[in-house]
């Protein structure tokens, strides 16, 4: 990817960012679900009600709202979060460390998975290595995120307690931590007490995460090995006598690859937006989690940055697949 | 250099699978229940620390743990019934145009300074000033004002009279703060790092994952049994019985009642079960079909409540009447409203429907917002069906409900949980059912000219009567459809004392091992 396309694509996200800014800020004003409505108490009188909603700001018309909202993003303000009364920036702040760290985990564990059972699918092809794989990704893409959460709650939290089920840390660990990083942060600081505890918790969560991506890589890598078995540099590696394995990893495994990362890169997306339901399950106190409370409690402000902030992450994430494709693919560097 | 990359690239690998592998292979889950500590699954998290303020103010799921780090005005003993919090003496003078209170000598914030009257009138003041965004403010806290202070005794002016005002002191927003250290730290601040006066002060708090209470040493009731407490905020339902059955948490509640059972009689589990504070309803909007009483009163003897309690609750319910619950103060049990199918299929037959041709209605409900919600408005809709009543279901998310409710457009039948944890009659029957009211669906003249005065009503006696009538006409008048009085299901570890509260209270310096 040269430095114009990749400023053209920068570009581009602008109305895109802002076309998420207009849909979501209007979707969330005319679907039912008033906070105001929510919040009176019983011998709440009209006057209560009406001085509530001035102080949120939503006595106002949605055009009006609008254009402060947008003044006040252009300060980097997102406003106040109605349900948690605390700076939509600072909660956000707060809580996407913890959803990346738990995304970036998970998307190692795909990228072992995948590599791992691709290759030893692709070395046995046709024998019972291959069998089992197939199946396992079968039965593993037919079961969504949540449910592996679910199952692993049960297996290894109740019938085999081994693993913790809930939080990101052990509650009687102390850590005074800097950054929301904890995984990182510790592993750095050599505080492996805390490392330890924060990929307990870490592990399930993103395995349940991981395992749909495992089970789409795997098919896609599996067979792009076997497609490339078939080009003219894998038939000439056999003629100087290289070893299947040598074959299958230094030749057609490197090519193989670019499909696997675009569709990897695709998927990360739903990845991230599996995060939702398994924070949730888990008590996993990310950007997720908060998603669902501030649905939950019609936290309009909280919602829009949520929203804000998902949209950017998925459009760095799709500049970021371009750049590895291109980088993968030299050709596509002078395109 | 390049082979000296990778080998240090190697070598960080291999440590980084090697401290991962002991990382995994290391500790095992830590369990609960330390003879110092309680570890509780709790079912909601604390959005916001504020309980007087904005929306968590008025969630009566936050309660238990406002109730932990915070004192009220006045405070309730597990049947409801009310007890001296941090004013420990409180009344009415004859005509009912002051109020007096006494504020509890020697009592102390969380960090060591003394709470005054000034203190409690600097609340006082803060609760109804609209401004700070206290939800009740006008209608409660504004009754009430022109505080005067000698002591440790405050007297107040009635503005406009509201019976249950001292009631509101042990509900919602009847908390306070300390004015010293919320001045200092404002109210990001406080959000930040809360303090009141409570049995529990707040030891660590991350936001959507649990809180940490350490005992309060200056607490006026003495120190909690128990130290160290923490709320777990386990959303799902699925998590909170994994939690309980690994041994993570010592007590949990708010499961379903198939796992209650299951639960209940495992080794090392105890299961405890009480009619709280909660009653399942179905409003009536004075529209059509309901215009017509047959209808309504059709739409009531249909329904047998001991069955759905019995069937679809496992009997975890107590079918009511009234809007009215046995430990609320104008219950009256002599209110009955039977199930007579037959009488429903000929009131409905003096209006010319019959089961060939039935008047048609929409219900609205939730689903999985409460206990088997769906369930229980599938079989109504059945038993109506039997009648001559054909009703749609709507399944809303409880956020629209109050929107709906809020705008008086709700369709004709909507199926609502209401609570009321101080049993006063004005905050179930009299919100629910006073037309003015922003929380009544049925507004009618005959039945607001009924309640409009018993809101002035300034002989006790007189008003618990009032209400009474009020609740039998509308039995007569099948205004509403009370159902059943829920039921919390706790599952806790044997070898915790656990007090239950009707209020649907966990309150953990309560509790001890």
């Amino acid at each position: 990817m040269t430095a114009a396309s990749l400023l053209r694509r920068l570009m581009l996200s602008v109305p895109t960012l802002f076309g998420v800014l207009v849909i979501n800020f209007v979707l969330l004003r005319v679907v039912p679900g008033d906070p105001i409505a929510m919040m009176i108490g019983p011998g709440a009188t009209p006057e209560d009600i009406q001085n509530l909603r001035e102080i949120y700001g939503l006595d106002q018309s949605i055009f009006q709202q609008f254009l402060f909202y947008i003044r006040d993003l252009f300060n980097g303000n997102l406003g106040i979060s109605i349900s948690m009364r605390q700076d939509v920036v600072e909660l956000i702040g707060g809580r996407l460390p913890v959803t990346l760290e738990l995304a970036f985990v998970a998307i190692v564990i795909a990228l072992v998975g995948i590599v791992g059972f691709g290759i030893t699918a692709s070395m046995w092809k046709g024998h019972w290595p291959e069998v089992l794989i197939d199946a396992f990704s079968g039965f593993v893409q037919a079961v969504p995120d949540f449910l592996w959460g679910l199952l692993f709650i049960l297996i290894f939290g109740v019938l085999w307690a081994f693993m913790p089920i809930f939080g990101r840390m052990d509650l009687t660990v102390e850590f005074d931590p800097a950054t929301q990083f904890y995984l990182f942060e510790s592993l750095l600081r050599g505080d492996f007490v805390v490392f330890a505890s924060v990929l307990q918790h870490i592990v399930l969560p993103a395995l349940s995460l991981a395992l749909p991506l495992i089970a789409v890589g795997t098919r896609l890598l599996k067979s792009s090995i076997i497609e490339s078995m078939a080009q003219d540099y894998v038939q000439l590696a056999r003629v100087k006598g290289f070893s299947h394995f040598r074959i299958v990893v230094s030749q057609a495994f490197p090519n193989a690859l670019i499909p696997t990362v675009t569709l990897t890169g695709v998927q990360m997306t739903f990845l991230i937006g599996g995060t939702v339901l398994v924070e949730r399950i888990f008590g996993y106190p990310g950007l997720g989690n908060m998603a669902i409370d501030a649905v939950i409690n019609r936290d309009l402000p909280l919602i829009q940055g949520i929203v804000l902030t998902f949209a950017v992450m998925f459009i760095v994430l799709n500049i970021l697949i371009d750049m590895t494709y291109a980088f993968l693919n030299p050709r596509l560097r002078h395109d | 250099m390049r082979i000296n990359s990778i080998k240090r690239l190697k070598k960080c690998l291999v440590a980084a699978v090697a401290v991962t592998a002991v990382s995994l292979s290391a500790a095992g889950v830590v369990m609960a229940g330390g003879k110092d500590s309680l570890t509780i699954a709790y079912h909601v998290g604390v959005p916001a620390w504020d309980p007087t303020t904005g929306l968590s103010s008025v969630n009566p799921q936050l309660q238990s743990i406002y109730k932990s780090v915070f004192d009220q005005y006045i405070d309730q003993n597990p049947d409801l019934s009310f007890k001296p919090g941090l004013l420990t003496d409180w009344g009415w003078n004859d005509d009912r145009t002051k109020v007096h209170m006494t504020v509890r000598s020697g009592a102390k914030w969380q960090d060591g300074e003394p709470i005054t009257a000034q203190d409690v009138v600097w609340n006082l003041n803060r609760a109804s000033d609209p401004a700070s965004g206290n939800p009740v403010a006008g209608f409660i806290w504004a009754s009430v004002g022109d505080f005067e202070i000698n002591g440790n005794e405050i007297t107040g002016t009635v503005k406009s009279y509201t019976a249950d005002y001292f009631k509101w002191m042990a509900f919602l927003t009847g908390y306070l703060i300390p004015p010293h250290y919320y001045e200092k730290v404002g109210k990001e601040g406080f959000e930040k790092k809360p303090m009141g006066s409570g049995p529990y002060m707040v030891d660590k708090f991350e936001r959507g994952s649990y809180v940490r209470l350490k005992a309060n040493p200056y607490y006026w009731g003495g120190k909690p049994a128990i130290e160290n407490v923490v709320f777990k905020f386990v959303t799902n339902p699925a998590s909170r019985i994994a939690e309980i059955e690994s041994g993570s948490s010592d007590l949990t509640l708010n499961i379903p009642f198939e796992e209650y059972d299951r639960l209940k009689d495992k080794s090392g589990l105890v299961g405890v079960t009480t009619p709280v504070s909660d009653i399942a309803m179905i409003f009536f909007n004075d529209v059509e079909p309901f215009l017509d009483a047959n209808v309504r009163k059709a739409a009531v003897h249909a329904v047998n409540r001991k069955a759905l309690v019995d069937r679809l609750l496992k009997g975890y319910g107590v079918p009511l009447h009234t809007l009215e619950a046995p430990e609320y103060a104008a219950y009256d049990p002599s209110i009955k409203v039977a199930y007579d199918p037959e009488l429903a299929k000929s009131l409905l037959a003096e209006s010319g429907f019959s089961p060939s041709n039935p008047v048609e209605l929409t219900i609205q409900t939730t689903r999985g917002y409460l206990p088997k919600d769906y369930e229980i408005i599938q079989a109504i809709v059945g038993m109506w069906r039997k009648v001559g009543i054909e009703a749609k279901i709507d399944v809303y998310e409880v956020a629209k409900h109050y929107e709906l409710r809020a705008q008086d457009t709700l369709a004709p039948a909507a199926f609502y949980n209401w609570g009321n944890s101080v049993g006063d009659p004005q905050d179930s029957t009299g919100h629910a059912m006073f037309g003015p009211s922003p929380h009544s669906v049925w507004d009618t003249d005959d039945l607001d000219g009924m309640i409009g005065p018993l809101w002035g009503e300034l002989d006790e006696n007189k008003r618990i009567a009032g209400w009474k009538k009020v609740s039998r006409h509308i039995a007569d008048n099948a205004y509403v459809l009370p159902l059943y009085q829920q039921v919390q299901p706790v599952i806790h570890r044997s070898g915790l004392s656990f007090t239950p509260y009707v209020s649907n209270f966990i309150l953990p310096h309560t509790m001890g091992w």
